[in-house]
């Protein structure tokens, strides 16, 4: 069974027509790469499956449940973890408290008040960080953090909520070179963890580890399939060399 | 001998210490010099003074109830005073009508009547299908505080524009606390505990939660928080410690009046927080204590134009320094502090602490 299944989800916004009648299904394990021209609907999607947005029409169901009318707090708790295309970690807490933040997501309220959760918790929070090589600037206000870092931290928040099914808007936009290369060292582990929704302009980039790629265009699916299919489908050739 | 950890390399370690330092430089020496003195005090002033820092003390209780929930969960209620009042009230209507005065009735009903109140009004403004602005809310709180004072006005039974005068004394057993040192440790000693409570709870992981919440609320969505869940929360365990203050306050003057209802006490509780410094407990403390020192003294010296004057100070620090007073010796990063670290990692640590309270 499919572990997302995002059938005619449609977006309009005023006269735009965002998403038109998107199809689109994610298998358990499976890395899925979602690629097309700027304004190709791209990040709406990513963020209609997150509940960042809701559809204008169509459904959208995660391990069976419909959840295309849940709030964005009820797909994380049922497994959807979403990174944002604009880094939105929070400046002013450490990069420690950032990441319990999100490892603490799901414990019960009690459970927080109590603070039952900090010390076993905060092996967790060290393991993410070292894995993300963060560990040496726990301490310091998350502001004090480069861009990139700052994008390993999201990244490291969003996989601490152990979800399902992760999906990174863009996570090496604005990155180096080098950075853009050990962010994909970094991802490469994940696959062992959970399924991937990545949304990325640099095909170079996400050919390595994508199972399954979906390009989308004017907001529609205009083809689907393996990392080489899409290589080499003509309707893809024509829209990346007349349009990127 | 302790191995070098490898999660905690000596660069990190130091910043734990560098930052340990950083925070117990004032907002712990501050609280600890208040509360000192605090307990101190009666010793050293004449009584007619004790009954005023009573009272001080009593707003105090008012002032963190609205720093919990405009400072650490960034709800604006302009309805403190409904919670404190309609405690006040109940608790004087039981005094006069049925003679019940006991410390072990009043003031845990206190608590509840202002818990029960507040959480009915988050019910309506906060617990909705849509997260309610910040407008919404302010407007909703202020709205039932302006109703409460109305009614209270205008109800025969409840003493219409005068209010309950001559409460009876509160009582443990045949011990009646009357207006004077006892009823300033009890008011002390009250303030004390909810502090700590509140203390507690904001620098608990409850408090990472309301942290990030404050900081970015459509952020922490993502990670699952149901953040109407956490506001909801808060904002009934302020109106539990206004209740408290409004049971306390009732006795400890002897009478009620729709004021202690209305719109006017709520905004001045608004602003001896903001006055002070919200997001810090003792910023709320530090606020009451200026603008009631302040207040008692221009009434004494400027009895003319002190309400001018008083206006005139209280815009200046919120127009030149918005962190409040506290804002002159705490830095932002302390302020907001740590709620956990590398050194919470005991497996692996050596020792030595210095993160969150």
């Amino acid at each position: 069974m499919a572990l997302l299944e995002v059938k005619g989800v449609t977006k309009v916004f005023g006269r735009l027509m965002a998403l038109n009648g998107v199809d689109l299904t994610v298998a358990g394990g499976q890395f899925h790469g979602l690629i097309g021209p700027n304004g190709s609907g791209k990040s709406t999607l990513i963020k209609c499956i997150a509940g960042a947005e809701q559809p204008t029409r169509g459904t959208i169901s995660f391990a069976g449940r419909d959840l295309s009318a849940a709030p964005p707090q009820e797909r994380a708790r049922a497994g959807l973890s979403l990174k944002f295309q604009i880094t939105s970690v929070l400046p002013a807490l450490t990069v420690y408290d950032n990441v319990l933040l999100a490892l603490q997501a799901k414990g019960r309220i009690s459970q927080l008040l109590l603070s039952r959760t900090r010390r076993p918790l905060a092996h967790k929070v060290m393991t993410m960080l070292e894995q993300f090589r963060l560990a040496e600037r726990a301490d310091e206000p998350a502001a004090a953090l480069s861009h990139g870092q700052m994008q390993w931290l999201e990244i490291a928040m969003a996989l601490a909520l152990q979800p399902r099914l992760l999906l990174l808007d863009e996570p090496t936009a604005g990155m180096s070179l080098e950075e853009r290369r050990v962010t994909g060292e970094l991802l490469m582990p994940i696959k062992q963890q959970c399924s991937l929704v990545i949304v990325e302009h640099d095909l170079d980039f996400i050919r390595d580890f994508c199972d399954v790629l979906t390009v989308l265009d004017q907001g529609m699916v205009l083809e689907s399939g393996t990392v080489e299919q899409i290589q080499t489908s003509r309707k893809v050739q024509e829209v990346y060399l007349t349009r990127v | 001998m302790t191995e070098e950890p490898a999660i905690l390399p000596s660069r990190s370690r130091l910043a734990v210490l560098r930052f340990g330092e950083r925070r117990i430089a004032a907002i712990p020496i501050l609280e600890l010099t208040l509360f000192v003195t605090f307990a101190l005090l009666p010793l050293a002033i004449a009584d007619y003074l004790t009954v005023f820092v009573t009272r001080v003390l009593i707003f105090a209780l008012l002032a963190i109830s609205f720093d919990l929930v405009w400072g650490y969960a960034g709800i604006m209620s302009f309805g403190q005073a409904l919670f404190f009042g309609t405690a006040g009230y109940t608790v004087a209507l039981l005094a006069r009508d049925l003679e019940i005065t006991s410390i072990f009735i009043v003031i845990p009903l206190s608590i509840l009547i202002g818990l029960g109140l507040s959480f009915l009004l988050a019910s309506f403004l906060l617990l909705g299908r849509y997260p309610p602005t910040t407008i919404f809310v302010a407007l909703g709180t202020l709205t039932g505080s302006y109703a409460a004072d109305r009614l209270a006005r205008g109800w025969y039974y409840l003493g219409g524009q005068n209010g309950i005068p001559s409460i009876p004394s509160m009582t443990a057993g045949s011990y009646e606390f009357t207006e004077g040192p006892v009823f300033y440790y009890l008011a002390f000693a009250t303030l004390v505990l909810v502090y700590l409570l509140c203390r507690f709870v904001v620098r608990s992981q409850f408090g990472l939660a309301l942290a990030g919440m404050r900081e970015q609320e459509s952020r922490i969505l993502f990670f699952g928080y149901r953040v109407q869940h956490l506001k909801a929360i808060v904002f009934s365990l302020s109106g539990a410690v206004a209740g408290l203050a409004g049971g306390l306050y009732a006795f400890h003057e002897g009478f009620v009046w729709p004021n202690v209802l209305g719109v006017v006490l709520s905004t001045q509780i608004v602003l001896y927080a903001l006055f002070g410094g919200v997001g810090t407990l003792i910023g709320a403390v530090i606020g009451v204590i200026a603008i009631e020192t302040v207040s008692f003294w221009l009434a004494d010296n400027y009895q003319d134009i002190w309400p001018i004057l008083l206006g005139l100070l209280l815009l200046l620090v919120i127009l030149f320094r918005p962190s409040g007073l506290i804002g002159l010796i705490v830095s932002e990063r302390e302020r907001i502090g740590t709620f956990g670290g590398p050194h919470e990692s005991s497996d692996r640590r050596q020792g030595g602490s210095g993160g969150a309270a």
